[in-house]
Formats: structure tokens, C-alpha cells, sequence
């Protein structure tokens, strides 16, 4: 008996997490030293999908680059658009007309909503729920078909145009996207019936992934994670654009900055971008959608800095010009590659499960993250 | 299986016995997780209740290479990535299929930068290329469709070649 | 990037902050539009009039230039004191957040590399940029003890430019292989690669 109370000679163990792994939500690669089941230290290694966008804006035109920005977070292409379109406005030092400024704020907040969806039915995959994972690619599709319906592509959309809108909406476009408003509220209630008081998803998700209030701002986390630990910081509230300070919403807060108060923090925000995009439908004016802006203008010299409220945090443009029709430096400030620097001070002294569940609830996307 | 490949000749006997085999993979095959940009979000749709892989019996996406018969290389390849892919592709045992969903596993798509390589087929071989960025769904399931046919086209027989 | 525009008489004395005049000689502008002529010199709006104010009077030494275009404000500073200035914006004027830090080349000036920081601060809801210039080889000290985002901003402007940064805890590349050469961003290595990197071979 008294071997057994002298001390084990005990090692840690690397882990590698990636970066083919069903749920990295990309190829993103997670080296973990763990102690038995508690991870010591996670040293997140990126790249895996580095296309070089940056390096592609300084030889593409402003329009050109537009496309591109789709695939940056492809999983809500639209805000992608809405923040380079502004940025390329606040260069050229012009402004989108009223209508137009409506519709998009109607697909930002659709794009918000879809990319709430898809950002549930992964997270929700991951820790076991297959069934959600079904149910919000339904409302998806809805989202999707609006899309197609005016602009022709479901996902990578380049729906904006710098200035304004490519083209006017149909005719039908406002009842599609009334129809769809009507029947959110109960599909988020069927989703909040199946996780929100659900033992196994509580016990999952509360106390995990704790992140505090002032090692957030810290690490330049924005978004949903950062209000989920109680930070009110929303940029469409802070620095409003594209006529956001027009609505009313609420913007959710979280109290403990875990895994659940930042799952209950999405939730409700999809309710409120319902709210926001009924209260457009109702006062869209009618009206140009397109500023008049030359196609071989341009821009003068000069830099900008533009950031908006993507679905996953604050993303942001810097651009510098050099008076020609090209960009001489094009950066993304990418919500996901900053907040994914916060995991490892997530992650550490919980156990190698609750490592999936923190990386779904950061909500990150491998394309901005890598760019 | 191993036993009776290529040791036959081809002839009646073998042409229902391929039947059987070609019919039996080509209803049942099952891809390894492997999306890796926006095409991967046209794939879970594709998976998804609307458009439904799962009646082709390709519903089963395996997290494991080892349980795989096809590999969607969905999304842009990177140089650093490759080697994934290629360890990936090689841990797949035999009979195996390969499809490059969209442009940049087709040939490098929109970006023809100093990261990205230019078409997964430079490392692993492809049975059937799907254009699109992305394609649709129905894309998806038309390319798988045309896996299924070049399956059927397979022989158990002894090759010429061979 | 050929630059069609002819050259233009000298601009507002901060111009040379931002917007580099390659050294080739104009091509002959036949049918292009001018380009815009630079706007006239902008006063900061009120919430940053103070912040300039308070920095040319406490740096006056440290602060080489600054500029205000599109109501944002722009301040170039000597590179050794941008920590302190940092930390003076941080403590003083509240701006607790760093947006973005990134990385710029300019291979026609004597300085060629730039550090560009973004700051923002969450109670007062404004912007301001700051900027280093360093020569080639210089380094530049970390600002990832002040705010530990700037860990991995760092470790990208490290990957694609070269830019060394004193006193930072894990300066390696984050982006690109371990073993990758050469720095993508600066103007003189080409959008497709050198082809210098191994792929593997295939094997059928």
C-alpha cells in the first residue's frame, strides 16, 4: 500500500486537434498539452487557408476586390461587402442614398441571422445535438432563397456595390422577407425548447469557457463574445452606419462570460435583427440606390479606417490609397483572428471536450481567420 | 474482394458480378469531412434536410479517413494544407474516389496567389471535377451522380494494362 | 501599380504620412480622368481636438508629424516612444482597445517599413491612428504588454513583412509554414510566389 502513495512520475501529453478535424469549423489546428483530461495549454496553429487576400487587393481594382471579401467570412458574406463598400465610400468621400442604405441594413441583419444559424447548428453539432443542426439549415434555406432571389447566389453574394445597391429590389422582396419574419420567432422558440433548458446542454455549456469582462477587451475581443462576459460594446450602437441609429434594439448582455451566456447572447440577437429589419421594411424610402460615382474615378490619396458590426465581431478596413484606382495597402481587421487568439486563455484547466465546445462558441470562420 | 480482382477474365460471369460490386459502392459511399472553405457550406446544405445526400447514401460524412470511400475536397487547398490532404487521401484504404468541389479545388479559383495551390489535382488524383464558387447543392449531388455512373463503369476483371 | 496621375503640385504637409509617390516618371495620362485633387487640410472633430492637443503638447519631441483626413486622426511618432505614447493613450484617454496593428511597405522612402496601430476606446466610442516608420532591419519595441491582442497582430506583421518586434514573448511566423522564405507582403515579392515552396508528389 505504500508504494501507491508515493508520488506517479507524471508526464504531460501533446494532442494534435486538426487541421482535418469534424469540429475545428475549419482547417484550424489546436496543439494541446493536457494533464491527464485538463488542458495545461492550447497554442492554436493557423494558415491552413492563407489565400493571400491582402496581397490580392494592392493588384485588383476597389470594385474587383468585392468577390473577394465574400470569401473572407463566407458564412455571412453581405457585412463582409457592407464594411469594404463603406470603407471604398469614406475613401471617395461619398455616401449611399437613403434606400439603399435601408436594404442593406436588411441584408446585414439577414446575413446576421443566417450566420446565427449556421454558427447554432455547428455549435450545437459539435456538442452532440444533431437534430438543431437540421432544423436551422432549414431557416437557412429561407434566408438563402431571399438572397438568390436578389442578388443570384446563395453564399458568397457580393450584394453591394460601392455607392450602393447593384440593382433595385423585386417586387416580391418585401413579402419574402415579411413571410420569413413571421414564422422566426416560433422556429428560435423550437430552438430554445430544445437546448435552453436542456440538462445536458446546461451541463455542457455553464461554467465553461469563462471569459472575464477585462481580459476581453484585452485581447481585442469584439462581438458576441465580448458581450456574453457583460461588455456593452456594439459598433451599430457605438459608431453607428448605414442609418443604424434610425432603429431601436436592444443589444443582449451576458453576466458570467461562459459558453451558455454567449450562446443565450446569439439567440436573442437574432431576435433583435428581426425587430431591426421589420422596423426597415416599414420606412424603406423610395428612391436612388446608387450614388453617382464614375467607374474610372479615382479616389484621392489618403488612408481610411472603417469598422462595422459583423456577426462575429468588429470587422474592420484600412486602406490606403496612392490616387490610383488600386489599393496601396489592403487590410482586414478580422473579428475571428482576434478573437481566436482568446482561446487559450479559455481553454486552460478545463477538460479536451470543452475545448470543442469554447472554439464553437467563439464562432470563428477559417477564411477571416486566415485570410 | 482482394481474392477475385483481376484474376478473372472478362466475360458474362463477371459482367453480373461487377454489377453487384459496382452497385453496392457506388450506393454507399461515404465521404471524410473534409471542407475547408465556403465550398464546405455548400456541403453541409447539400447533407442538410433540403437537398438530402443522405438518399444517395452518401448521408454519413466519416470524421475518420480510415472509414471513407471519397474525399470531397471541398475548398480552397493552400500549400500548408496540402500535406494534409495528401495524408489524408493515403490514409483511405482502396477503392477510393476523389471529387474537387469548386473552382479553387478545380484549379486554384479567384486566387492566384503565392499560398494557394493551383488545383488539388496536383497532389492526389480526380474523378470528378464540380465548377462552381460555390456550387450549388444540386451541383454537388449532380457531380456525385457522375461519380456514381463512372463507378458503374468499373470492372473487377483483369485490367489489360495490368 | 502604375500611377497614370500627373504629379501633382506638393500636397498638405502630413500627405507624405500616408500616400507614397513612386519614383517612375508619369506615363503620358491620354484618355484617364485626372485624380481627385487632395481635399483642403481637415480640423479633427472636437472629441479628438483635445487628444491631438494634449499629444503635441506632452510629445512634442517624439510626435514627427500628423494628419487629419476623413475626421480621422493620424499621428506619426519617433519609434522608440510609441510604447510610452501608448501607454499614455491607454491610461489617460481611455483607449483600452487596440483594433488592428498592422504592417506597411514603402519601399521608395528612406524608411520603407511602417507599423500602423488603431486604437479605440470603448467609453469615448472614437478613433485614432497611430504610426512608426522603421529602416530596413530595424525593429520595432512590442506593444503586447500594454494590450495582449497585439500578440498575434505582431506575429502577422513579423510573417509578412519582416518586421522584428523587441520584447515580444513568441515572435514567429503564424500565417505562412515554419519554414517559408521570403516576406509576401513587401512590394518586391510577386503575387503567384516564387515557386519555392515543396508541394507534395503524386503518386499515381
Amino acid at each position: 500500500m505504500e508504494a501507491l502513495t508515493t508520488s506517479f512520475d507524471t508526464r504531460e501529453i501533446v494532442v494534435n486537434m486538426g487541421p482535418q478535424h469534424p469540429s475545428t469549423h475549419g482547417v484550424l489546428r489546436v496543439i494541446l498539452r493536457l494533464d491527464g483530461e485538463m488542458v495545461v495549454d492550447a497554442d492554436c496553429v493557423i494558415g491552413y487557408l492563407h489565400r493571400g487576400c491582402e496581397k490580392l487587393g494592392e493588384s485588383r481594382m476597389y470594385h474587383q476586390m468585392i468577390p473577394t471579401t465574400d470569401r473572407l467570412d463566407y458564412i455571412a458574406a453581405i457585412s463582409n461587402n457592407l464594411c469594404y463598400c463603406e470603407t471604398v465610400e469614406k475613401l471617395y468621400g461619398i455616401k449611399a442614398p437613403p434606400r439603399a442604405q435601408y436594404v442593406r441594413v436588411i441584408l446585414a441583419e439577414l446575413t446576421r441571422i443566417s450566420s446565427h444559424l449556421l454558427w447554432l447548428a455547428t455549435h450545437a453539432l459539435d456538442i452532440g445535438a444533431m437534430t438543431v443542426f437540421i432544423y436551422c439549415f432549414r431557416e437557412r434555406e429561407h434566408i438563402l432563397d431571399i438572397f438568390e432571389g436578389y442578388c443570384g447566389a446563395r453564399l458568397t453574394n457580393s450584394a453591394l456595390r460601392v455607392g450602393g445597391l447593384p440593382n433595385d429590389i423585386q417586387p416580391d422582396f418585401k413579402q419574402k422577407v415579411k413571410e420569413f419574419c413571421d414564422i422566426l420567432p416560433a422556429r428560435i422558440e423550437e430552438y430554445e425548447g430544445l437546448l435552453t433548458k436542456n440538462r445536458i446542454w446546461m451541463n455542457r455549456t455553464i461554467g465553461v469557457g469563462i471569459l472575464k469582462p477585462q481580459d476581453a477587451i484585452d485581447l481585442g475581443v469584439s462581438g458576441p463574445t465580448l458581450r456574453g462576459s457583460g461588455v456593452d460594446w456594439d459598433v451599430r450602437k457605438s459608431n453607428p452606419y448605414a442609418c443604424y441609429d434610425e432603429f431601436e434594439f436592444d443589444i443582449p448582455l451576458g453576466k458570467t462570460g461562459d459558453t451558455y451566456d454567449r450562446y443565450l447572447c446569439r439567440i436573442e440577437e437574432m431576435r433583435q435583427s428581426r425587430r431591426i429589419i421589420l422596423q426597415a421594411l416599414e420606412r424603406m424610402p423610395e428612391g436612388e440606390i446608387r450614388a453617382k460615382l464614375a467607374r474610372t474615378a479615382k479616389p484621392p490619396a489618403g488612408e481610411v479606417y472603417h469598422t462595422i458590426e459583423a456577426p462575429k465581431g468588429q470587422i474592420g478596413w484600412y486602406l490606403v490609397s496612392d490616387g490610383s484606382q488600386k489599393a496601396y495597402r489592403w487590410r482586414v481587421r478580422a473579428p475571428s483572428f482576434v478573437n481566436l487568439q482568446a482561446l487559450a486563455k479559455m481553454v486552460k484547466g478545463q477538460l479536451v471536450a470543452d475545448v470543442v465546445a469554447v472554439i464553437g462558441s467563439i464562432d470563428i470562420v477559417l477564411g477571416e481567420v486566415d485570410r | 474482394m482482394g481474392l477475385i480482382e483481376n484474376r478473372l477474365e472478362p466475360g458474362l460471369i463477371v459482367t453480373s458480378v461487377d454489377t453487384v460490386f459496382n452497385w453496392a459502392r457506388k450506393s454507399s459511399l461515404w465521404p471524410v469531412t473534409f471542407g475547408l472553405a465556403c465550398c464546405a457550406i455548400e456541403m453541409m446544405a447539400a447533407g442538410a434536410a433540403r437537398y438530402d445526400m443522405d438518399r444517395f447514401g452518401s448521408g454519413i460524412f466519416r470524421p475518420s479517413p480510415r472509414q471513407a470511400d471519397l474525399m470531397i475536397v471541398a475548398g480552397t487547398v493552400t500549400l500548408k494544407m496540402a500535406p494534409a490532404v495528401k495524408r489524408v487521401y493515403d490514409q483511405m484504404p482502396e477503392p477510393k474516389w476523389v471529387i474537387a468541389m469548386g473552382n479553387c479545388a478545380n484549379a486554384g479559383g479567384p486566387f492566384p496567389t503565392y499560398h494557394t495551390l493551383q488545383g488539388v489535382d496536383k497532389i492526389v488524383p480526380v474523378d470528378v471535377y464540380i465548377p462552381g464558387c460555390p456550387p450549388r447543392p444540386e451541383a454537388l449531388l449532380y457531380g456525385l451522380m457522375r461519380l456514381q455512373d463512372k463507378i458503374a463503369q468499373q470492372t473487377i476483371a483483369k485490367k489489360k494494362s495490368a | 501599380m502604375s500611377d497614370e496621375t500627373p504629379k501633382e503640385p506638393v500636397s498638405p504637409p502630413a500627405g507624405a504620412g500616408a500616400a507614397p509617390k513612386p519614383a517612375t516618371t508619369p506615363k503620358p495620362a491620354a484618355a484617364a480622368k485626372p485624380a481627385a485633387p487632395p481635399p483642403p487640410p481637415e480640423e479633427p472633430p472636437d472629441d479628438l481636438k483635445t487628444i491631438r492637443d494634449n499629444l503635441r503638447s506632452k510629445f512634442k519631441d517624439a510626435m514627427i508629424e500628423e494628419k487629419v483626413f476623413r475626421a480621422e486622426l493620424t499621428a506619426r511618432f519617433e519609434r522608440d516612444k510609441i510604447v510610452e505614447v501608448c501607454r499614455y493613450l491607454r491610461d489617460e484617454h481611455k483607449f483600452n482597445f487596440l483594433s488592428d496593428l498592422c504592417g506597411a511597405h514603402y519601399p521608395t522612402r528612406e524608411k520603407p517599413f511602417e507599423v500602423v496601430y488603431h486604437l479605440y476606446s470603448i467609453p469615448n466610442r472614437n478613433y485614432i491612428r497611430l504610426k512608426i516608420w522603421l529602416a530596413d532591419g530595424e525593429h520595432a519595441p512590442t506593444v503586447s504588454g500594454l494590450w495582449s491582442t497585439a500578440n498575434w497582430h505582431e506575429r502577422e506583421a513579423y510573417d509578412m513583412f519582416g518586421i522584428t518586434f523587441d520584447g515580444h514573448p513568441d515572435l514567429r511566423r503564424i500565417l505562412l509554414p515554419e519554414d517559408w522564405k521570403g516576406f509576401p507582403l513587401r512590394k518586391d515579392y510577386p503575387l503567384e510566389g516564387r515557386g519555392d515552396y515543396p508541394i507534395p508528389a503524386r503518386e499515381d
